[in-house]
């Protein structure tokens, strides 16, 4: 017993709240890399991650294509729309203030949320998990669900090896320089509008993967995304703004913190993350990871 | 000169008519105002649909009520008793608006009540839960259609404890509708001799639960009473079908779910459900006919919200008919004193605290093979007749609201 909690009863939320930090890193992931290397702020991110659940559920839906393929085409099909968004509008406020990209990505969020509620209503669509994956193990402390251990699985996987594409590749290191001197590095003839586009593109399909991987989980909703978006926005900050190794940490440091507020003191839950972001944010403005600390 | 004469002689006939009409309607037209959540978590709960079917009422009718056109006009209010507020006195002071309707969550609800009263207009809720609405905060010109928490509480909770469900815990959304639907479900649930061992309290729009459910869980309670609404039910039970607590003998009751959600939710995860509501499309000919109708304009079928909806607007409409005149007194004693009748209610009756009493049916979620067609989604366990699934207007607590109080003699 700790804190009149049977140990065993905690075990079972601390996993729980890996999962939900499995979550909030692959998102704050994408949004780390979009912000590190574009300094946009990407408030489309949590519309993006509804867009990547409701491919899934069309894809389902319309063309018989069911989960596995949808975890390739979702993020995919998000990443081209990226792409397209990049192109046509992102890459022309480069030059401007931070406060245009914000304030666009947010006009788009409401924008996608408002045709999608339009279409779909608000109650969501269901999805289920695939097969392979349905039902569960019992734990001996907990009944872990088989899809929760894949989502726990995946998400290490995939924060891993972006964090490795990003720090340890040719490409990766590219990425990094132009974003230091895109004048210098194109000198050298890299393309560096090219080089933002695929980010952004990257970033984005991040996003879907997330919402694909959460379809089952959650109700595929439009208003899923603005859910979850601030509680991301906290956790890059937490973690240090443009820091992809912060974003991944927190995410899941963050995710055990909520789910022992679960426990402890429920009504506090959606709160406890951004009491504790203030409280770095006062210790350390530049958040844990942090450059300019 | 004759066309000159003759389009004159029309002209004369087209505002004579009016100028009758004109005593008996204030501003010469019938402006009824549905205010409710269009984009935020219950916007299927009612939603757009709700004023669609206030729009059916008003043709069904006729299109005009003693002689002057009938004017629907809708505002969503974001579930937010400010604006809500505004958006009511804008109606009320400088848009002719008769009388306002649905009004989707409780406080919403109470704040929007609270304005009419005072400005002496009639309004008749339909979206919105708490019994307060009849009971403390009632109003002479208020009017509460559709269900209340108490209706509820009865209707799925007192199912469940007779079916051997005599252990709760609840999942209670942190805030004044989950608490009144908690407080209603606990007492009725103790009053039938069960026990309620526990509840655990969520934010509102949370989108993990697995970490209550699993407090719930192992709690070892028979029930798990989900005291929250609309896309907070969905993912509760969505996520509770994951963790295994149906299969592991536990059974949910959602207290407030209708026809709208379970279709967001799917079968797969919604068979078996209890629920109550007050309306089902597959009830009769008369419901299948209206349903089909609705569906055509909407591409839905109706729940309680929406056919609660073009009920009220109907019986305002024959209210105002019966008095002869749209003034508020006037069409309130009718409103008080007709039966309801219609593709909603049976037999309907309205109490003196406002409160309509009509029949409510027990329902369960049918399983994906059991369900023929789209929609087919109840099975009527039990109606539960309005005497039952109603507090007593004598116990509502609305002859001891304080000052402003109408004697119950007058009405």
């Amino acid at each position: 017993m700790i804190f009149g909690i049977p140990i065993q009863a905690l075990f079972g939320q601390l996993l729980v709240g890996l999962i939900n930090g499995s979550f909030y890193a692959m998102l704050s992931l994408g949004l780390a890399i979009i912000f590190g290397m574009l300094r946009i702020i990407n408030f489309a991110h949590g519309a993006q991650y509804m867009l990547g659940a409701f491919a899934g559920y069309m894809l389902l839906a319309y063309a018989g294509i069911g989960y596995w393929p949808a975890l390739i085409l979702a993020p995919i099909l998000v990443g081209l729309t990226g792409i397209v968004i990049e192109r046509l509008a992102l890459s022309r406020l480069y030059n401007l203030d931070h406060l245009y990209g914000l304030l666009f990505t947010f006009g788009l969020a409401l924008v996608l949320e408002g045709v999608f509620r339009y279409y779909y209503g608000v109650s969501g669509q269901a999805y289920s998990p695939p097969p392979l994956l349905a039902g569960g193990t019992n734990l001996g402390f907990m009944f872990l669900p088989n899809y929760r251990a894949w989502v726990v699985v995946a998400s290490l996987i995939i924060c891993l090896g972006t964090w490795l594409l990003i720090e340890k590749t040719k490409l990766g290191a590219y990425l990094r320089a132009a974003t230091e001197n895109p004048s210098l590095v194109q000198a050298f003839g890299v393309n560096v509008p090219l080089l933002l586009t695929l980010t952004y593109g990257i970033g984005c399909g991040l996003a879907g993967l997330a919402g694909i991987m959460a379809a089952p989980v959650y109700q595929v909703s439009p208003l899923m995304g603005s859910n979850l978006i601030i509680v991301v926005f906290a956790v890059v900050v937490v973690g240090g703004m443009g820091s992809i190794l912060g974003a991944i940490i927190t995410g899941y440091v963050l995710g055990l913190a909520e789910g022992l507020t679960k426990v402890f003191y429920p009504e506090a839950s959606s709160i406890v993350i951004f009491v504790i972001m203030a409280i770095v944010l006062l210790l350390r403005p530049a958040g844990l990871f942090g450059k300019d600390a | 000169m004759r066309i000159l004469a003759l389009a004159s002689a029309a002209l004369l006939a087209a505002t004579v008519i009016p100028a009758a009409a004109q005593d008996k309607i204030s501003d010469g037209k019938v402006k009824i105002g549905i205010l409710n959540d269009q984009s935020g978590v219950y916007a299927d709960f009612g939603g757009k649909w709700s004023f669609e079917a206030a729009k059916m009422a008003v043709e069904d009718f006729g299109g005009e009520v003693l002689g002057a056109p009938i004017e629907v006009i809708t505002a969503d209010h974001q579930n937010k008793p400010d604006i809500a507020a505004n958006i009511a006195r804008q109606w009320y002071d400088t848009e002719q608006v008769d009388s306002i309707m649905e009004l989707t969550t409780s406080s919403v609800a109470l704040a929007v009540q609270g304005i009419s009263k005072e400005k002496k207009k009639i309004d008749i809720v339909t979206g919105a839960a708490t019994t307060e609405l009849t009971g403390e905060q009632c109003s002479p010109y208020g009017f509460h259609w559709a269900y209340d928490t108490h209706a509820l509480a009865v209707g799925t909770g007192g199912a469940l404890v007779e079916q051997g469900g005599d252990t709760w815990f609840f999942l209670t959304a942190d805030y004044a509708f989950g608490y009144s639907l908690e407080e209603e479900t606990s007492k009725f649930v103790k009053s039938k001799g069960g026990e309620v061992v526990g509840a655990v309290r969520h934010p509102l729009a949370t989108t993990d639960y697995s970490s209550f459910l699993l407090q719930a869980q192992s709690s070892g309670a028979k029930v798990i009473g989900l005291a929250n609404a609309g896309l907070d039910t969905s993912n509760s039970i969505k996520q509770a079908a994951e963790f295994g607590i149906v299969q592991g003998g536990q059974r949910l009751a959602a207290l407030l779910f209708t026809l709208a959600e379970v279709h967001g939710l799917g079968l797969e995860s919604a068979q078996g459900l209890t629920l109550t509501e007050g309306f089902y499309w597959d009830r009769d000919d008369e419901s299948r006919e209206f349903s089909k109708r609705f569906f055509e304009r909407t591409n839905r079928m109706p729940n309680m919200i929406q056919a609660g909806t073009y009920s009220a607007v109907l019986q305002y409409l024959k209210a105002i008919d019966a008095a002869g005149t749209d003034e508020t007194e006037a069409v309130a004693e009718k409103l008080h004193s007709m039966p309801v009748d219609d593709v909603f209610a049976k037999n309907g009756k309205v109490g003196p605290n406002g409160r309509m009493i009509y029949d409510m049916y027990l329902m369960e979620v049918k399983s994906p093979d059991e369900s023929k067609e789209p929609w087919d989604y109840y099975n009527v366990l039990a109606t539960i007749s309005g005497d039952e699934a109603y507090i007593k207007p004598a116990d509502s607590g609305w002859a001891r609201g304080g000052p402003g109080r109408w004697s119950a003699s007058s009405r």
